[in-house]
């Protein structure tokens, strides 16, 4: 087995900061990573999967006692609460799943961008996002104005996708 | 009446400050010098690496992986393949992760003086910075000679690293290894007990054992606060379980401890390496360089039809790398043919080479990583870099995501800053090490 993975367990979005709490309580006191995979091709629904990952650590001799992740499926509506009261750093890393999937938070509306600006219009690690898009502050490549037919309009790619 | 009169007064620091390494924000509310709250905005080196690596192919990542932490990107190299070959269920050979570990200490060492000289020039010190860069230089130089760049390194393929040691690469190493370790020792003289800069550093930016953990800190941060959390201990990932190395703490977590364990785990990563390279086992590779001829020759030699002859020769296919002029892929690369690139030397002279590179090179065909998903960590410079890789099957990744160490530490900042005087951010901010290309990604 992956000890660096650990195990893995699957838990309905609503009741995601439960589980959490419980299993801070049993002792995986340290939120190593928050991270969302969006499955849109692969026609899952919900689409997103939302995924915890927690280490159960020892602060005096520093050792790793077990991981787990924790997957929940959701999608862009705000199913899940926000962990930022177990683990404060919770709140950059769903600030940063808010900005680059769009998945929402039930208890945190007005959230902020983590890495894109504010006028950045859209999610960009959905799937769904065209590599290619440009944005309206950045402005058409070929000097066309935004409401051109060819504004936006992604190029076909080498691998014809 | 209502009191108009404002007391605190913002401030912004950044995005282009000399004092920032790299483009960040951080808006200050003060009161006179005291920093009552800040903030940090940072995403301004998004580059979208995990959109990208998305529409590439697994290899094709590793040239952005070295983008991320660009002071170390040995270590991102390894730590991207690492995730990939766990799921792929592939082994290196043990020469391979000899090297790999070999690139990683390299790299931890570089990332460590750019952290402590610049760190030391914003307080004052640009004699240190100057002697910390040169000593970097030298490493630098043998990392060239490794991978054929100084930063860009791209070096690690899935199931192997791109060639072999180069020549007398120890004799380079030993040379190098004592002149950072002189460097060490003058930088030690001209800082560690210095007035001045242990003013500035002792008791400012701590960060308590429990907010640590709470923000998911690691690396050399967590351990200043006394925390001997280390991955190449907790999980000895490549063959890190057969050095004997000491993991430096700190006791009280603040700039002066950070400073103190960083320069104690650079004299920790060069013992590592010297143990490396005694211990490295000695695959097929000190040929004669009588047995060494230019792919064209050989390629010429297949036109004259002596073919029985090529077999006895390697090819020497370029003067730049000079590691991948030597038969010893076979130790370096895991020996399978569906992901693991073949030797040069096959490739250029032999047809089965050829079309095993062609087939694992060409657009959708490519090497095939079977569905799933895999965590991997490796130490980083400045922690846990982790990556969570998913694949659908096809040649290239579904999903990357990499953990960054120094977003952790980032999100903590205003844990240190809050309270403390606007000259306390210099050193705090300093010993954070933020490289804002893994942190924005």
């Amino acid at each position: 087995m992956n000890l660096q993975q650990g195990e893995r367990r699957d838990v309905p979005a609503a009741q995601n900061h439960e589980a959490l709490f419980a299993l801070k309580s049993e002792g995986f006191n340290m939120l190593v990573d928050l991270t969302c995979v969006d499955y849109l091709p692969q026609k899952k629904s919900p689409r997103f999967d939302v995924i915890y990952r927690l280490m159960r650590f020892d602060p005096v001799d520093g050792k790793d006692l077990g991981r787990v992740e924790v997957h929940c499926a959701v999608g862009s509506e705000p199913v899940l609460r926000s962990v930022r009261d177990l683990w404060p750093v919770a709140d950059w890393l769903e600030r940063e799943v808010w900005d680059m999937y769009g998945v929402r938070f039930a208890d945190r509306p007005a959230i902020e961008r983590l890495l894109m600006y504010e006028e950045f219009v859209g999610h960009p690690l959905r799937k769904d996002y065209p590599i290619g898009k440009r944005q309206p502050l950045i402005g058409p490549k070929s000097g066309d104005k935004a409401d051109s037919p060819s504004f936006n309009i992604l190029k076909p790619t080498v691998t014809g996708e | 009446m209502k009191d108009t009169t404002q007391k605190t007064f913002m401030l912004n620091m950044g995005p282009q400050h000399p004092a920032m390494h790299g483009v960040v924000h951080l808006i200050l509310e003060l009161e006179g010098e005291r920093i009552v709250s800040s903030k940090a905005e940072i995403g301004y080196l998004h580059r979208a690496f995990e959109k990208h690596a998305e529409t590439e192919t697994w290899n094709n990542v590793v040239p952005w992986t070295d983008r991320l932490n660009y002071v170390s990107p040995l270590i991102n190299n390894v730590g991207y393949v690492a995730a990939v070959e766990k799921l792929a269920g592939i082994e290196v050979p043990e020469r391979g992760q000899y090297i790999r570990v070999i690139a990683c200490e390299i790299s931890r060492i570089t990332d460590h003086l750019t952290c402590l000289g610049a760190s030391a020039m914003e307080l004052g010190s640009f004699t240190v910075f100057l002697y910390m860069i040169k000593a970097r230089e030298y490493l630098y130089q043998i990392v060239d000679n490794l991978t054929g760049a100084r930063i860009t390194t791209n070096f690690t393929r899935v199931g192997g690293v791109k060639g072999d040691l180069p020549p007398d690469f120890s004799a380079k190493f030993a040379v190098a290894a004592s002149q950072v370790r002189e460097v060490l020792r003058d930088c030690d003289k001209l800082l560690t007990k210095n007035r001045i800069f242990m003013d500035r550093v002792e008791g400012t930016g701590i960060i308590s054992k429990e907010d640590a953990v709470a923000y998911g800190i690691t690396g050399p941060f967590l351990r200043s606060t006394g925390i001997p959390y280390d991955v190449r201990r907790a999980h000895p990932y490549l063959v890190y379980d057969r050095f004997d190395f000491e993991i430096p703490v700190g006791s009280t977590g603040d700039n002066y401890d950070r400073y103190l364990v960083r320069m104690a785990e650079i004299e920790q990563s060069l013992r590592i390496i010297e143990q490396a390279l005694a211990q490295i086992p000695q695959g097929k590779h000190s040929l004669e360089p009588a047995e060494i001829k230019y792919a064209y020759e050989l390629e010429d030699m297949g036109k004259n039809g002596d073919t029985e002859l090529i077999s006895k020769y390697a090819a020497k296919v370029d003067q730049t790398l000079e590691g991948m002029g030597k038969e010893t892929h076979g130790s370096v690369r895991a020996p399978n043919r569906w992901a693991t690139l073949p030797a040069k030397e096959n490739t250029y002279t032999n047809i089965e080479g050829l079309m095993n590179h062609f087939e694992l090179v060409m657009w959708s065909w490519g090497v095939k990583i079977p569905s799933g998903e895999s965590y991997s960590a490796v130490e980083g410079a400045n922690g846990e870099l982790g990556f969570h890789i998913v694949s659908d099957g096809h040649d290239g990744p579904y999903r990357v995501r990499c953990r960054p160490p120094c977003l952790f530490i980032m999100a903590a900042l205003p844990k240190m800053l809050d309270g403390a005087m606007i000259a306390d951010v210099i050193p705090t901010f300093g010993s954070v090490n933020m490289i804002a290309g893994e942190l924005d990604r």
